[in-house]
């Protein structure tokens, strides 16, 4: 009955289709003459439209929410990658000669109209009111990235297009990239070298900066290095004295043997650390013989070390080539050095190394643990009401939301677990709590927690998917439970499992809240793995890129200034985010070609 | 030929009919008063049956009618299912293996079994072979390699994979697949060969070849057989049982049963007339 309909419905669709080219008349030549219309005046039907006729009138609903969400998701992308790519690449610094006689120098960062108020308005002659009026009231402005913060307290302008008398772009303006401070917009006024001064030239002042670079890095080595491995040597020992007098008392034999012992070592080590800090003071002495005294557009100066400029260049005075230079060396150093001045210069070191040590630990935490469980629910546990109640609690912690695991991480893992580890196996350093603090083992351990509803539900439905026959196989062969388990369901299940992982990686490394009260930090003077025992240190805070972001965004003195950094280090987190899944997808796919090929 | 009759006591149907050709070895399987419930539907009634040893069994009769259910209380697969309850025993030399502190594993080591579809593991054919000794901790090679060749030469697939054993089993057509699955339910040397339409899946040539394989097998293994296939039984058996909801109608000597059945339920089914 339901067929017959069908059918005829069918026919008379297309019965309509053969009249469409009948009713446009020119059409005929290829059809039969059956189909041309009769000639008894009766109205040919022609081919309206109809939507559910022509079939699949939701497949424009489909395809269109498809649409909008690849143009969403590529809208997003895009607007990431134009602002990260573009941030290191060197823009031109302007000088602006300003009507009322000021002049201010500084790269157009942005521009956009706005209504000046009445205040504003008063202020103007007549002719810059009658432009404004013509523009109705609304007039064109540019912000000024004019740095010098230690100059003028700020680091960008807005001025207004009727403000400007004059645009130039000298050539000899350079923008200096200084270790502290921010950025210097200006010129040259004065070189130092070896004590003497000499006359500017670009390339001098080139050689002697990298020169002053190496010096630089050179005391910072031996401050981090060496200066930094005796201070932890000194307090290793300090907890030593501690722990001997925990133990065995200070006034006992052996206490004060032990003592004595660690304050020796302390001594020797104080010795040698005034040693390093002879030899940084010597450096130090030697590297005030080369400076540089800057000049600000106005001509105020500021005389500074030349190792404490990063970088400079004439940014008016470039090729292409130089700028791709600059362009790369910026990358390069945003990828390889740590962050200075609160984290909007400098680089991202560490925190790419705390997020792909956090993800990779807490894989290694939610993996056994969540395939396991997923065992046990599957193949083990009798399905049942309980079974369903605890699948179906799985499934809803899912939907906690992030930070109250960041919660719970703080007051069960860090307080609670790290608590009782100090009081059992590090008593010497208290009131200082060495786990009883967020740390990367805790962050790890919190996001494991986040993520294992994930790895769950997908290892349950890989198990599930399992074929009964393969199992029933084994089985048959004499194969216990766990054997056929190990080796025929497992294997088997490896790929959808792996999908979980994914999944529970990309959740993992991208989530921030919940890592802000178990141990990311703004910024960590210490990475989680160094080369002092026990190499791997998973009670240290860590830096995280995506806390880097919120940290740099939205609490840094100047968000203005963060901001190209949200965007580049957006950029680096998707990157990295991007990266570390395709390799886990190679890894499954691996597994699945391995174990392609149907039942069949 | 002779008639066996049952219990009377446990009878409230008409009783099974009997014309078993006995074997000279003996009994491999006695299935006594076998009943099987699934929760509370009963799914087998009072099967009484003497499986020959070394030779070959068929079941057959319309879907449903219990005789997979019944082979896979052989070897205890049935185990898996949650609320199952049976009744009555099934005996092998001397044990029961539905009692008391069995070792469901060793049981199910000597009874190799081969199922409706070819199951190979996603191994390659050598590790597919030797699954049930592997599992059995056999780990010397030349044991290993011994066992391979000679299950799959039993299995008549050695001349061709010899050279591709370390392959994916999965590459296989369906019918060597499914001589793999016999050749691994015969590596670890079974007493019982249980085959669950073993050809159902099969194409003709593919179904011609298991069935060669069957008569090869047959002396060395006693070989239960489930199948749809009423000509396969006629061609592949010794004794054939039929079964009818639930319950074994008639169980005899093939021949008998596909010619000159005793009951006309029987002769009803093997003519066609239902089913």
């Amino acid at each position: 009955m339901d067929e017959n309909a069908n059918l005829s419905q069918a026919e008379r669709a297309l019965e309509r289709q053969r009249e469409v080219p009948a009713s446009g008349g020119a059409g005929a030549a290829g059809v039969s003459a059956r189909e041309t219309p009769p000639k008894t005046g009766r109205r040919v039907r022609t081919y309206t439209a109809d939507i559910s006729a022509v079939g699949e009138p939701a497949l424009w609903a489909f395809g269109g929410a498809l649409a909008l969400g690849i143009i969403l998701i590529a809208g997003f992308l895009a607007m990431i990658a134009w602002n990260g790519f573009t941030t290191f690449w060197p823009k031109p610094i302007a000088q602006v000669e300003l009507r009322d006689g000021t002049t201010i120098a500084g790269e157009p960062t942005r521009g956009g109209t706005y209504r000046p108020g009445e205040s504003v308005l008063a202020q103007l002659n007549d002719q810059q009111r009658a432009e404004i009026e013509a523009e109705l009231g609304f007039a064109e402005r540019t912000l000024y990235k004019t740095a010098n913060f230690d100059i003028y307290g700020d680091d960008f302008r807005w001025v207004s297009d009727f403000e400007v008398a004059e645009i130039t772009y000298p050539a000899d303006m350079h923008l200096f990239q200084r270790q502290q401070w921010g950025d210097f917009v200006g010129r040259v006024a004065g070189l130092v070298i070896a004590g003497e001064e000499v006359p500017f030239d670009y390339d001098l002042m080139q050689r002697e900066q990298s020169e002053a670079r190496r010096r630089f890095n050179e005391i910072r080595n031996i401050e981090r290095n060496e200066i930094g491995a005796l201070n932890h040597y000194i307090e290793r020992e300090r907890l030593n004295i501690r722990r001997a007098e925990l133990r065995h008392g200070a006034e006992s034999e052996r206490g004060a043997e032990l003592i004595a012992q660690s304050r020796e070592r302390i001594a020797e080590y104080q010795a040698q650390f005034a040693d390093l800090q002879a030899r940084v003071n010597e450096i130090r002495a030697n590297d005030r013989n080369y400076r540089v005294t800057l000049e600000e557009v106005n001509g105020e100066t500021r005389e500074t070390e030349l190792s404490q400029i990063v970088r400079f260049y004439p940014a008016n005075d470039l090729t292409t080539l130089d700028k791709t230079g600059i362009y790369f060396s910026r990358w390069w150093e945003f990828v390889s050095t740590e962050p200075r001045e609160a984290n909007t210069q400098g680089g991202v070191l560490p925190a790419i190394f705390g997020t792909v040590a956090m993800t990779l630990l807490m894989v290694i935490f939610v993996a056994p643990f969540g395939v396991i469980t997923a065992l046990y629910l599957r193949e083990y546990a009798k399905q049942g009401r309980i079974t369903s109640i605890v699948r179906i609690s799985v499934n809803n912690l899912a939907g906690v939301p992030s930070i109250v695991y960041g919660v719970f991480g703080l007051g069960f893992f860090a307080y609670a677990m790290g608590g009782t580890i100090d009081q059992l196996f590090y008593p010497e350093a208290l009131p200082n709590p060495t786990f009883g603090k967020g740390g990367i083992l805790w962050a790890s351990l919190t996001l494991a927690l986040l993520t294992v509803p994930v790895v769950i539900v997908a290892s349950e439905e890989a198990l599930a998917a399992v074929p009964r026959s393969m199992r029933e196989g084994s089985l048959a062969c004499g194969a216990s439970k766990w054997q056929t388990i190990r080796y025929v369901v497992l294997p088997k299940a490896m790929p959808g499992i792996m999908t979980g992982m994914i999944l529970a990686m990309a959740r993992g490394a991208g989530e921030v809240a919940p890592l802000m009260l178990v141990g990311v930090v703004k910024l960590a003077p210490a990475l989680p793995i160094d080369g002092f025992y026990p190499f791997i240190h998973l009670d240290r805070s860590f830096m995280h890129l995506g806390f880097h972001i919120f940290d740099v965004g939205f609490q840094s003195r100047n968000s203005e200034a963060g901001k190209p950094m949200v965007f580049v280090t957006t950029l680096l987190l998707l990157a990295l985010i991007v990266t570390m899944n395709a390799t886990a997808i190679t890894v499954r796919n691996r597994l699945k070609r391995k174990y392609a090929g149907s039942q069949f | 030929m002779s008639v066996a009759t049952a219990d009377p006591n446990t009878r409230t149907f008409d009783p099974t009919v009997y014309h078993v050709k006995k074997s000279a070895e003996g009994v491999a399987l006695d299935i006594k008063d076998f009943n099987l419930w699934y929760g509370h539907a009963q799914a087998l009634h009072g099967i009484n049956m003497e499986i020959q040893k070394g030779e070959v069994t068929a079941l057959i009769g319309p879907s449903g009618c219990g005789k997979s259910t019944l082979l896979r209380c052989l070897n205890r697969m049935n185990d898996l299912i949650d609320e199952l309850s049976i009744d009555g025993s099934i005996m092998v030399d001397d044990f029961d293996i539905y009692g008391p502190g069995v070792d469901v594993i060793a049981l199910r080591k000597r009874m190799g079994m081969v199922f409706q579809k070819p199951n190979p593991f996603a191994m390659s054919i050598y590790d597919n072979v030797v699954y049930p000794l592997r599992v059995d901790g056999i780990t010397r090679k030349s044991i290993l390699d011994e066992t391979c060749e000679r299950a799959l030469r039993s299995a008549a697939l050695w001349d061709e994979v010899k050279d591709r054993l370390k392959e994916s089993a999965l590459g296989m057509s369906g019918g060597q697949q499914q001589r793999l699955c016999i050749a691994r339910g015969i590596a670890s040397d079974p007493e019982v060969l249980l085959m669950d339409e073993p050809c159902s899946a099969l194409d003709p040539i593919a179904t011609a070849k298991i069935e060669d394989l069957i008569a090869d097998l047959k002396g060395h293994y006693t070989i239960v057989i489930v199948t749809h296939n009423m000509q396969q039984a006629a061609r592949v058996s010794d004794n054939t049982g039929f079964m009818y909801l639930g319950r074994l109608i008639e169980y005899g000597h093939t021949d008998t049963i596909f010619t000159n059945p005793k009951k006309k339920q029987t002769l009803d089914y093997v003519t066609g007339r239902f089913g």
